[in-house]
């Protein structure tokens, strides 16, 4: 992004607050080495932070790392240096982003290096990949490795027998090696502060996205929702912090549905709102913008996105509960979207389409994530059987440059836009 | 006895025939008998066995397929075998087939079991967990709690109870064939011109769709019949293949291999029939046999977690040394997650030890051999010509 263009971003101050969040986050990280403080690598989905946070880690997520460098346009060397030590060009691109950081030298985002991890805590939530990946770091960091396997939900709900699956996981071998790498007990009091904390959060979460079935919506929940997912699926869950930013969130919408305001985009305000979609899959990081201007430009405002809740599905009622600490975050676990069954994703998004009124469907294929993307042709299908409207389909990967082809996207999704359109006008003259 | 050629001209007409008649006269034989299919890489065939059904290997359509339906279901980066073995299903192929197992292989097949489920709703589809902690009390409760509720579902299936009785009786007799698709392996690690590889293959594919006691049989001929006949020996170079435990490469493939210079002494093709590494057993509950041997009696793949760095890939080195190979040759379908995610790491282990190694991609639909063909056959120069005595 171009100097001058920055200039005329508009920054509200939940936005500030975020920056800030992420910017200390990343101090901590780089201090880490010279305070002494302990660092733990994990996932986004089924992420632990509360647990974290009681042994005082800092959370490094290596996911986060290949988004950041993907968004500052950094991330395709670093994926071409890692298919030049050997690593497929069929596979996970966050993986490949990662490990060519490590391989020049570990050089975060913001330009500082990184620490070594002390523990490698392998959250298998949702996707397969995780498990190889941490394999991966390990044999190249030889540091300790928690592994947490979360079981899939193939019938399309939890059993007690995961949940106390993945309980004792956490009880006799997470916990423990989270005590062994930080030097610091264990205190599930801590525990129920923290998902205590995290709760509150949640509510104001919540609230954000639903305000999405205002007319016109106040916020745009694909492009606009990463941001705003950006607290509670990493490493600020469980913190005041993050329950501020939330409920400084909530009251700015707050203040846009009572102007009646469209989204804020990186343009500033949004054009009036002509087509509201849903969007299963993830962005594409190194266009995010270019992307997310091709929808705004045409008045597409995305109500509910599926992306959103890869790190947690609190809009279908979840809460952390300080009652039931370690049974919580098994259930938070288990229950993140790619962590559920397709037949229920696919329910979850007839759910979205009529909840958020929404126009159509349209689905970002991600080429090196299998984990959202096998399936997806069918769920197309399904959601175009189930409710009449129109579904489209776009291919780009996640950090990978070379896979985003701005033109191809643009073209079908005009052409999309089009046949919603048309869609309208067969309605319209039906009913007339 | 019957020659060797006659049992694999079996082999070869059973693995042909992708509308499975052997499976389909199986069952028609005796009413009230069921038909389980499974993917890879693992199911504990023996639970389908005691309920009174036949499992059955559903590896994908193969090269002998023309994907028409399966290509609308799948992007152009998602490996061919979910596409090819959602092409058998629409177009009737697997009409026979009462249930679906797909194993903790993937991201792929895990997602598959959901399409399955919402495209063939009359076929109980069952995505199949397996532990990745491998503690008794914790990863082996887990998986005895699966184990039960599959179970449970062949009880439905059978109509009758599956009894401790009828799974230790499987036990027993898929323990027989274990040892003796074991010893096909041993006869061709210590004469691999004896028991060529494509021949080994075909035989354990016609374990995929045979029963059991049959495919018994099978085996024990094979072995008397291989020991009896003289083939030639070749100076090939002996090599292990791995990377293949899921979509299967094309026979063709197989045979390349050996005809450009490689004799395969080990492989990871059909891990489903030498997952556990020596008998079950098949004494006392049998529901915690399954999970004590696949706890701490498996085998290692990418699919499957290795707690102890020191430990990675180290089956490799082992199957190496085990077999008296002289390198590895990493055969990976393309956007084969597990495999591809692995290589890099087994590569660095195999480095260590000094063991040569190359790589390639297939598709199970490969048809262009001549580069295969041109990269093993350098290879097994380069082995005969370079390594160290």
């Amino acid at each position: 992004m171009s100097g001058s263009r920055t200039a005329e971003i508009v920054k509200e101050a939940s936005m500030l607050k975020q920056k800030t969040m992420i910017a200390a986050n990343y101090d901590l990280l780089a201090g880490a080495q010279a305070t002494g403080r302990r660092v733990v690598s994990t996932f986004v989905p089924g992420n632990l932070n509360e647990l974290i946070m009681c042994f005082d880690m800092v959370n490094n997520l290596p996911e986060i790392n290949a988004i950041q460098n993907g968004m500052r346009k950094k991330s395709g060397p670093l994926i071409q240096e890692a298919e030049k030590r050997g690593h497929s060009e069929d596979v996970c691109a966050y993986v490949k982003a990662d490990l060519g950081m490590i391989a020049r030298g570990n050089i975060g985002p913001d330009g500082r290096a990184l620490p070594p991890p002390d523990l490698l805590l392998l959250s298998y939530t949702g996707c397969f990949t995780f498990m190889k990946w941490f394999e991966l770091l390990r044999q190249h960091y030889k540091c300790e490795t928690a592994m947490l396997h979360v079981p899939y939900e193939g019938e399309g709900h939890a059993t007690k027998a995961m949940i106390a699956y993945v309980v004792k996981q956490l009880r006799e071998e997470v916990i423990p090696k989270l005590e062994r790498a930080s030097g610091t007990k264990f205190d599930i009091d801590r525990l129920r502060e923290n998902l205590r904390e995290s709760a509150r959060a949640e509510e104001d979460f919540v609230w954000v996205l639903e305000s999405a079935k205002h007319r016109p919506s106040p916020i745009d929940a694909y492009f606009g929702g990463v941001y705003y997912i950006g607290p509670i699926f990493t490493a600020f869950r469980g913190t005041a912090d993050a329950t501020d930013y939330y409920r400084l969130l909530r009251s700015e919408i707050a203040q846009r549905i009572e102007a009646g305001a469209g989204p804020i985009t990186p343009d500033g305000k949004a054009h009036p709102e002509r087509y509201r979609l849903v969007v299963e899959g993830p962005p594409s990081w190194p266009s995010f913008h270019e992307f997310w201007k091709m929808f705004y430009d045409e008045g597409a405002v995305v109500v509910a996105s599926t992306y959103t809740k890869v790190g947690g599905l609190y809009d279908l009622g979840f809460r952390h509960d300080p009652d039931r600490p370690l049974e919580s975050l098994a259930e938070y676990c288990l229950g993140c979207y790619t962590n559920r069954n397709l037949p229920s994703r696919i329910d979850l998004i007839e759910q979205y389409m009529a909840d958020y009124q929404a126009d159509g469907l349209l689905i970002n294929s991600i080429k090196s994530c299998n984990s959202f993307s096998a399936g997806q042709l069918l769920m197309l299908r399904e959601i175009e059987r189930r409710t009449g409207k129109p579904a489209a389909f776009i291919e780009t990967d996640l950090v990978d440059p070379r896979y985003f082809s701005p033109a191809n996207v643009r073209n079908r999704l005009e052409s999309y836009l089009q046949m919603i359109e048309q869609k309208r006008g067969a309605i319209a003259a039906a009913a007339a | 006895m019957a020659a060797s050629a006659d049992i694999i001209d079996r082999c070869q007409h059973i693995f042909d025939d992708l509308h499975f008649r052997a499976a389909r006269d199986w069952k028609a034989a005796v009413p009230g008998r069921f038909v389980v299919g499974y993917m890879p890489f693992y199911v504990p065939r023996e639970l389908i066995h005691a309920a009174g059904g036949l499992p059955l290997g559903v590896l994908g359509g193969g090269d002998q397929l023309e994907v028409i339906h399966g290509d609308a279901y799948y992007q152009s980066y998602i490996c061919r075998i979910p596409r090819s073995t959602l092409e058998l299903a629409v177009t009737g192929r697997l009409d026979f087939v009462d249930a679906m197992l797909f194993p903790s292989t993937c991201d792929v097949i895990r997602n598959l079991s959901g399409m399955w489920k919402i495209l063939f709703p009359k076929v109980r589809a069952r995505y199949f967990d397996v532990p990745q902690n491998f503690s008794d009390h914790i990863g082996g409760t887990f998986y005895i709690h699966e184990l039960t509720e599959l179970r449970a579902l062949l009880a439905e299936l059978a109509a009758h109870a599956v009894t401790d009785d009828a799974i230790r009786a499987s036990i027993a007799l898929y323990n027989e064939n274990r040892r003796l698709v074991r010893a096909v392996y041993a006869l061709r690690a210590r004469m691999p011109w004896q028991a060529p590889a494509a021949e080994v293959y075909l035989l354990m594919r016609a374990g995929m769709v045979l029963a059991v006691e049959e495919h018994n049989r099978m085996l024990d001929a094979y072995l008397e019949a291989a020991a009896a006949e003289k083939r030639p020996m070749r100076d090939n170079s002996r090599v292990v293949v791995t990377g293949a435990f899921c979509e299967q490469p094309p026979l063709n493939l197989i045979k390349s291999i050996e005809l450009a210079g490689c004799y395969i002494v080990d492989d990871d093709f059909l891990l489903v029939n030498r997952w556990e590494k020596s008998d079950v057993p098949a004494e006392g509950d049998p529901i915690a046999a399954l999970a004590g041997a696949y706890l701490h009696n498996s085998v290692n793949m990418a699919a499957k977690y290795e707690p102890d760095e020191e430990r990675k890939g180290l089956h490799l080195v082992e199957a190496v040394r085990r077999t008296d190979a002289e390198g590895v040759i990493f055969a990976c379908p393309s956007f084969c997650d597990p495999a591809l995610l692995d290589r890099p790491m087994l590569q660095t282990v195999l480095a260590r030890h000094n063991i040569p190694y190359i790589a390639f991609k297939y598709a199970e639909n490969s048809g262009q051999m001549q580069p295969i063909r041109e990269q093993a056959g350098t290879f097994a120069d380069s082995i005969k010509l370079w390594s160290e005595p």
